[in-house]
């Protein structure tokens, strides 16, 4: 198995050759789906090169690539890390909603941003370090 | 740290949340969450994602969010000051004055925080907020993925791959002191403020290492 880490979750999948995988793992890891368009979500569809299509199986690291994140890989090839695209963040912030996440409380209680819609938020970081 | 703040403004619809980036996880900022006795919202960030999806660079760092969940200040240098690069290291110890004009600068943004929540005044129009946002590029955008890998790899006993996948992150996204310290601290603790943190620090020359808010 291979570990794929995205920006909110990591994926135990079978691979071979860097991310082949089948089109029900690359959905279940990148939230696009195979289709005759190519990779989609409900409001998009990015045509796959042929060289990244096989017979059931999808080169998740070159659709990857194709939408512009960092595809990186421990040295072993056993992890994975998928980025998200640069432009995807920056679009996101130019948009000037505040990117919504959730995160643990000290308790391990899940807090999302989106809770405190109708609040001001001050959102500030800090570390120990 | 915000606790005064928070509860003097906490009943005009306001929350303050605080997130701790500590890759070292929840149990090593405890001692500083308990001691702090917060009523606001102290999170445990171990992968560093607020600091990917808001390209933040440094802390403390805030964002002010108005009630519609629209950003109104980009990400800013919150209320520390460059007075510590002045300090002796000896003694580690700031002259008086220094002292001073650190506090008044940080009494000065706690006020336009204040002034925020109570009538507004300080949040930037959509221009403003658009222009302040640092550019996310594909280096950066591949930095996230190298730390994110990075923790992995320590968290699962793997420290000395983990360190080389950091020490990348930290050279596509020099800019990042989060990135780097971090990655020190995981090596080992004090190590994110020790001689080489200087080092870094003196080689910035004229440059800020916490950029003043334009308030």
């Amino acid at each position: 198995m291979t570990k794929v880490l995205t920006p909110l979750a990591e994926h135990d999948v079978a691979t071979r050759d860097g991310l082949w995988m089948s089109p029900v793992d690359a959905e279940r890891v990148t939230g696009w789906s195979l289709k005759p368009e190519g990779m989609c979500r409900p409001d998009l569809c990015v045509p796959l090169p042929a060289s990244a299509l096989g017979a059931n199986e999808v080169d998740v690291a070159a659709f990857w690539k194709k939408l512009g994140g960092p595809v990186v890989a421990s040295e072993r090839g056993d992890v994975w890390a998928l980025g998200a695209p640069a432009d995807e963040r920056n679009a996101a912030l130019e948009g000037l909603e505040a990117p919504d996440f959730t995160l643990p409380d000290i308790d391990g209680v899940p807090r999302a941003l989106s809770q405190l819609r109708g609040r001001k938020v001050f959102l500030a970081t800090w570390a120990s370090w | 740290m915000w606790q005064q703040l928070y509860a003097e403004l906490k009943d005009n619809n306001f929350m303050v949340v605080a997130v701790a980036e500590e890759s070292r996880g929840a149990d090593h900022a405890r001692p500083w969450i308990e001691q702090a006795q917060s009523g606001y919202w102290q999170l445990i960030d171990t992968e560093h994602r607020l600091e990917d999806l808001y390209n933040l660079v440094n802390v403390p760092q805030a964002i002010w969010i108005d009630e519609a969940g629209r950003i109104v200040r980009p990400p800013e240098s919150a209320g520390s000051t460059d007075h510590f690069r002045r300090m002796d290291l000896a003694t580690r110890t700031m002259t008086p004055e220094d002292q001073a004009e650190r506090l008044a600068a940080r009494q000065a943004y706690l006020d336009a925080v204040r002034a925020w929540v109570r009538t507004g005044e300080h949040a930037l129009p959509a221009d403003a907020a658009r222009a302040g946002l640092p550019k996310v590029t594909p280096a950066i955008a591949e930095a996230r993925a190298r730390f994110r890998l990075g923790v992995w790899l320590r968290a699962n006993g793997r420290a000395a791959q983990g360190d080389l996948q950091m020490a990348e992150a930290s050279r596509l996204h020099p800019e990042s002191w989060s990135l780097w310290r971090q990655a020190a601290d995981l090596d080992e603790v004090g190590k994110a403020s020790g001689p080489d943190f200087w080092k870094r620090v003196h080689a910035l020359g004229d440059k800020p290492y916490y950029p003043p808010p334009r308030l």
